[in-house]
């Protein structure tokens, strides 16, 4: 992992927190604009988490992260803490493929 | 007795420190990742000192571990930080007025001292609410991304401990609270859907950025969805003198 891409990425996500109080002073978003940015993460999020849960490469591939994903789903569905529900998912995939 | 302020300020400073200890144990998962992903204990902790935006950084890693170079991984989480600029933006008014201070306190700019900011009703108590709990936040995100770097590091094989189903897992978890929003389910299953059709030609990462292309969508559904609440709204308004 290169220190230039991270410092890089450093950079950008400062400049993008800077945009509004070093250079904007005072200007402010038009609702339309705002609610644009608003939906920004989300079809970024479900691309992540559909290639997180079954990209291998370029195939899509059904293995233990499946059902380690639906078990997060019903505790995200429940409401349980952030922490519950990726040791939850860790533990059903390593569950998983131990007994395979 | 203490003042109405007094206890607004208290309860907004213990806030702070809840919201700071729950996002430190995100901060364990994400340095335990990190390390798991290929980043050393230093790079993982600058990252989080740095980049201080939990989305990105997971996404950052997530197409690292996914096999992706770190150029590839660069797109998405350069992408998901653009949020962050539209909550710079909504909170010019209450930052402080010297231009060395707001630009020390711009890297405090992130989800949970946005919304904390506002929460309050008025700019003196939404300022120190957005203060300490970019503060508090700070300093937990790095004191559990180191102890997750180094704890990390000992651990193993990342597939055998499932490590690799936490990245869909974290985003799931960020997702949902957002689905709330108009638009927003349209959004995630277009953006889904994109990413489909590109995953198999496409180099890693550029998958997630071709999906930014279903904001679109998820756009059109909300302005339709907020003129017909309108419309509803005006019906409700004008039905009385119907009556009358």
């Amino acid at each position: 992992m290169s220190w230039t891409l991270l410092l890089a990425l450093g950079g950008a996500s400062y400049a993008l927190k800077a945009i509004g109080p070093v250079l904007a002073g005072g200007r402010e978003l038009g609702p339309r604009v705002r609610r644009t940015l608003d939906l920004v993460a989300v079809p970024l999020l479900a691309a992540l988490i559909l290639v997180q849960t079954l990209g291998t490469g370029h195939r899509l591939v059904l293995d233990a992260r499946l059902p380690a994903v639906a078990v997060a789903a019903v505790l995200v569905w429940r409401r349980a803490p952030f922490l519950v529900v990726v040791l939850a998912a860790a533990g059903t995939a390593a569950l998983l493929r131990a007994l395979s | 007795m203490r003042t109405t302020a007094e206890v607004t300020s208290s309860r907004t400073l213990s806030s702070a420190a809840g919201i700071g200890i729950a996002v430190g144990v995100y901060g364990v998962s994400f340095g335990v990742l990190a390390v798991a992903a290929g980043l050393s204990p230093a790079q993982a902790c600058v990252m989080s000192m740095l980049v201080f935006t939990g989305a990105s950084q997971f996404a950052f890693i997530g197409v690292l571990a996914g096999g992706g170079g770190a150029l590839a991984a660069l797109g998405p989480a350069v992408v998901l930080a653009v949020r962050n600029a539209a909550y710079g933006l909504s909170l010019v008014p209450i930052l402080p007025g010297r231009l060395r201070d707001r630009a020390i306190v711009a890297q405090l700019v992130i989800d949970e001292s946005t919304a904390m900011a506002r929460a309050q009703d008025e700019p003196r108590a939404a300022r120190r609410a957005f203060l300490a709990t970019g503060v508090s936040v700070w300093l937990c995100w790095n004191a559990g991304t180191l102890a997750g770097a180094l704890l990390g590091g000992g651990l193993g094989d990342p597939r055998s401990l499932g490590l690799d189903a936490m990245f869909p897992a974290a985003f799931l978890a960020l997702l949902a609270p957002q689905l709330r929003r108009p638009g927003a389910p349209v959004a995630a299953v277009a953006g889904a859907m994109i990413t489909i059709v590109v995953l198999p030609f496409a180099p890693a990462g550029v998958p997630v950025v071709a999906a930014l292309a279903a904001v679109v969508p998820g756009v059109l559904v909300a302005r339709g969805m907020t003129a017909m609440s309108e419309r509803a709204s005006q019906v409700q308004v004008d039905s009385p003198e119907e009556v009358g």
